[in-house]
C-alpha cells in the first residue's frame, strides 16, 4: 500500500533560490530598519525585523515585493548574474 | 435477541455497539432516522461524538478528519447528499482512510423523487470504496462490523448500501449485535500512520506526473485484491453468529442445476428468492444469484458461479449513454472466463416502481429463449 | 402469510398502527413486517403502510396489493380505492358508527366500531390507531389483546400508555360484524 503521505520540512529542502533572475540590492546606508520588507517577504529571508536586511539567497526567489514596498527605496532589483 | 425493531434504528444501535469517535450526519430522506436515531443515542451519552454538520460535504469532510487522526468514523446519507459528497469520496479513498456510511438507496433527481433506486451509490463506483449491498436489515446490521473490519484493516473506506424504505422504514424482526459479540469481532482501529502533532506529516499533498499514476494503480490492485478481506471479514462473522451470506461477494439461491438465473441487488432478491421457489414448485429449472460486493465487482468469479446458464441481470441504476452497469461489467467478466453464457439486461425499479415477485417470475420466463434481451421492466 | 393494509388521512396516525401490529405479533415469536406506503407527507392526504404476519421468516420486500384484511381509520375515503384487491374472503375492519352495509366497502366479513367515539371518551382526542388495533385483533384473531397494550406500553408514555391502552380494550369489546 503506498500512503499519499508528505513529512513536515519539505519547503526546507527545497530551495527555491535558484528561481531568482533578479535579486534584491540592499543600499545598508539608507535602511531606516522599519522592518517593512521583513513583514512583506512571503519567503521570511530577509533577516530579523528591526536590523538591516540579511537576504537568505538559498530561498529568495527575486520576487521583488522588499524593493516594491521599502519605504525610503534602499532595495534595488538587479539582475542576477 | 431478536426484537421487532425498524431498521434503521438497528442501524443506529449497530453502528453504537461498533463504538465509533465521530459520527457526522445532515439529514436526508430516507436515511434520516438513522441520523435521528444517532444524534438521540449521542444525546443519551451512547455517543462518544456527534457532528450535526450543516451539509452532505461537511459530513464526509468531517469522517475524513476523524479518521485521518484515528479516529473510527461514521455518517449516513443518500441520494442528492451522497452526490453532494462526491468530490470528498475520492478524496477519502485517496488518502487511504478508513470511514464507514450506510448509504440508504434513493434516486438522484430530477425529476425529484424521494423513492428507492440503486443510482446514487452505483454512480459513485469509481470513487474507490467498497460498495456492500443488502438484501435484510438483518444483513445490513451484519455487514456494519465488517464494514468497519475491512475499512480499518485495508484503509479502504466501505459504502454499506440499503434499499431506501424497503429497508429503512422496514419494521422487521432483527438481531442487533451487542456491543460484547462486537468487541470480539471489532479491534481497535490504529491505523499505520495518522496525524500526530507529535510526529507531524501531511495527508493527500500533490503528486507529480511522475508519481500520481502509481498511487492510483496502487488502489486500483488494493480495490480489486480486496475481495479476499470482504470474504474473510464475513466468514469471521459467520462463525460468531452463525449468519452467512453466500461467500460473503454473492450468494446464490438454488442456482447449482438452475438453468436461468436472476441476477440482482438489495431488498428486490427476498422476492426474488420467493419468485424461485414458486417458479421450481412447477418443475421450473429457475435460481437467483444475489450481487453483495458490488464494490469490488467480483467479475471472475460470478462468471464461473454462472457458466452454462441463461441469466437476467436486473438493475435498479443505468449508464445514461450506455448500457447498465452490471450488465455491462458481467458480459465482460463473461468474455473473458466463461463465454457460455446468456445474459440479458433488465431495468426496472428506478424512482421506488415495485419489484414485485411476479415481476420476477415475468423476467425468468423471458429469458428462456436463445437470445439475450434488453429491456425495461 | 397474512397481509393487512391500514388505510387513514396523514396524522391518523396509521403508520404507527402497522408498526404497533408488527411489534405486538412478534412478542409471539410469529415474524412480522410493517413499514409504510410514503406519498405526500400531508396531514389528511389519504395514506397507507402494510403489515404482514407469518409463522416463517418474510423475505419479500414489496407493496400488499391483495390484502387478506383491510383497516379503515376513516371511512370518508374512496372505499373503492380502500378495497381495492382485497380476496374473496377478505375482513374488512371499519371505524365508523354507521351500519356495515352502508360503508360502501364489500368485502365477505365486516366488522364496525366507533372508534373515534372512544378514542374522544378515553383520549380526548380523534387519535384512533392504536384503538382500532383492538378491533382488528378481536376480528381477526391475529394477535393477543395482551401483546396489543404490551406494545403500547411499550411505544408511549405511561400517562398516554394507560389511555391508549383503555381505548384498545374498549375496541376489543365493542367491535361488532
Amino acid at each position: 500500500m503506498k500512503l499519499p503521505i508528505s513529512k513536515p520540512g519539505t519547503s526546507v529542502e527545497n530551495k527555491t533560490g535558484d528561481w531568482r533572475t533578479f535579486k534584491p540590492d540592499i543600499e545598508v546606508a539608507k535602511c531606516i530598519k522599519c522592518g517593512t520588507c521583513q513583514r512583506f517577504c512571503p519567503e521570511g529571508c530577509m533577516g530579523d525585523e528591526g536590523k538591516v536586511p540579511i537576504v537568505n539567497f538559498d530561498y529568495c526567489k527575486g520576487c521583488g515585493i522588499c524593493a516594491n514596498e521599502c519605504p525610503v527605496k534602499c532595495i534595488k532589483m538587479i539582475p542576477e548574474k | 435477541m431478536k426484537k421487532t425493531i425498524e431498521g434503521s434504528e438497528a442501524m443506529a444501535e449497530t453502528v453504537q455497539n461498533c463504538n465509533p469517535d465521530v459520527v457526522a450526519c445532515f439529514p436526508i430522506t430516507p436515511s434520516t432516522h438513522i441520523a435521528e436515531d444517532l444524534d438521540h443515542i449521542y444525546s443519551n451519552g451512547g455517543i462518544r461524538d456527534f457532528i450535526p454538520v450543516e451539509s452532505e460535504l461537511s459530513a464526509i469532510s468531517a469522517l475524513i478528519g476523524a479518521s485521518a487522526t484515528g479516529g473510527r468514523s461514521f455518517s449516513t446519507t443518500s441520494s442528492q447528499g451522497l452526490a453532494l459528497m462526491h468530490e470528498a469520496l475520492f478524496n477519502a479513498a485517496g488518502m487511504r482512510l478508513s470511514p464507514v456510511m450506510v448509504v440508504a438507496n434513493r434516486a438522484l433527481s430530477a425529476p425529484l423523487n424521494i423513492w428507492n433506486d440503486h443510482q446514487d451509490s452505483v454512480s459513485e463506483r469509481d470513487s474507490g470504496w467498497l460498495q456492500l449491498f443488502c438484501e435484510t436489515n438483518q444483513e445490513a446490521c451484519d455487514a456494519i462490523p465488517q464494514a468497519f473490519k475491512i475499512a480499518e484493516s485495508i484503509a479502504i473506506p466501505v459504502m454499506v448500501c440499503v434499499d431506501g424504505f424497503y429497508l429503512t422504514h422496514a419494521v422487521e424482526q432483527v438481531d442487533v449485535p451487542d456491543k460484547e459479540l462486537i468487541a470480539k469481532y471489532l479491534p481497535k482501529f490504529s491505523p499505520k500512520v495518522k496525524l500526530d502533532s507529535q510526529n507531524p506529516i501531511t495527508m493527500g499533498a500533490y503528486a507529480f506526473p511522475s508519481d500520481y499514476q502509481d498511487f492510483r494503480k496502487d488502489l486500483f490492485d488494493d480495490l480489486n485484491n480486496s475481495k479476499a478481506d470482504i470474504m474473510r471479514a464475513h466468514d469471521e462473522w459467520a462463525k460468531l453468529t452463525g449468519r452467512k451470506y453466500g461467500n460473503g461477494l454473492f450468494e446464490g439461491y438454488r442456482l447449482e442445476d438452475a438453468e436461468f438465473v436472476f441476477l440482482g441487488m438489495g431488498s428486490v432478491m427476498g422476492n426474488a428468492k420467493e419468485a424461485v421457489d414458486r417458479m421450481r414448485a412447477k418443475g421450473e429449472k429457475v435460481g437467483a444469484l444475489k450481487l453483495r460486493s458490488f464494490r469490488p465487482f467480483p467479475g471472475e468469479e460470478l462468471a464461473k458461479a454462472i457458466a452454462g446458464k441463461k441469466v437476467a441481470v436486473f438493475e435498479k441504476a443505468i449508464s445514461l449513454g450506455g448500457d447498465a452497469p452490471i450488465y455491462t461489467e458481467l458480459t465482460t467478466a463473461a468474455l473473458e472466463f466463461h463465454p457460455n453464457v446468456v445474459i440479458s439486461s433488465f431495468i426496472g425499479g428506478l424512482g421506488g416502481k415495485d419489484v414485485t415477485v411476479e415481476v420476477v417470475v415475468q423476467v425468468l420466463q423471458k429469458i428462456k429463449g436463445q437470445e439475450p434481451l434488453k429491456e425495461w421492466v | 402469510m397474512k397481509e393487512i393494509r391500514f388505510h387513514g388521512r396523514g396524522g391518523q396516525g396509521a403508520v404507527t398502527a402497522a408498526e404497533l401490529l408488527a411489534v405486538s405479533v412478534g412478542y409471539s415469536g410469529k415474524f412480522s413486517q410493517a413499514f409504510p406506503f410514503f406519498g405526500v407527507e400531508r396531514r389528511g392526504a389519504p395514506v397507507m403502510s402494510f403489515c404482514r404476519i407469518d409463522e416463517k421468516p418474510i423475505r419479500i420486500h414489496q407493496q400488499v396489493y391483495e390484502p387478506d384484511v383491510i383497516v379503515v381509520l376513516d371511512s370518508t375515503l374512496d372505499p373503492n380505492m380502500m378495497g381495492k384487491g382485497l380476496k374473496a374472503d377478505g375482513i374488512a375492519v371499519i371505524n365508523t358508527k354507521l351500519p356495515a352495509a352502508q360503508t360502501g366497502i364489500s368485502a365477505s366479513k365486516i366488522y364496525t366500531v366507533d372508534a373515534t367515539g372512544i378514542a374522544l371518551r378515553n383520549l380526548g382526542r380523534p387519535i384512533i390507531n392504536t384503538a382500532m388495533l383492538g378491533a382488528l385483533g378481536k376480528a381477526t384473531g391475529l394477535v393477543g389483546l395482551e401483546d396489543i397494550i404490551k406494545a403500547v406500553r411499550e411505544r408511549f408514555p405511561q400517562m398516554l400508555a394507560d389511555k391508549n391502552a383503555r381505548a384498545v380494550e374498549e375496541c376489543y369489546n365493542e367491535v361488532k360484524s
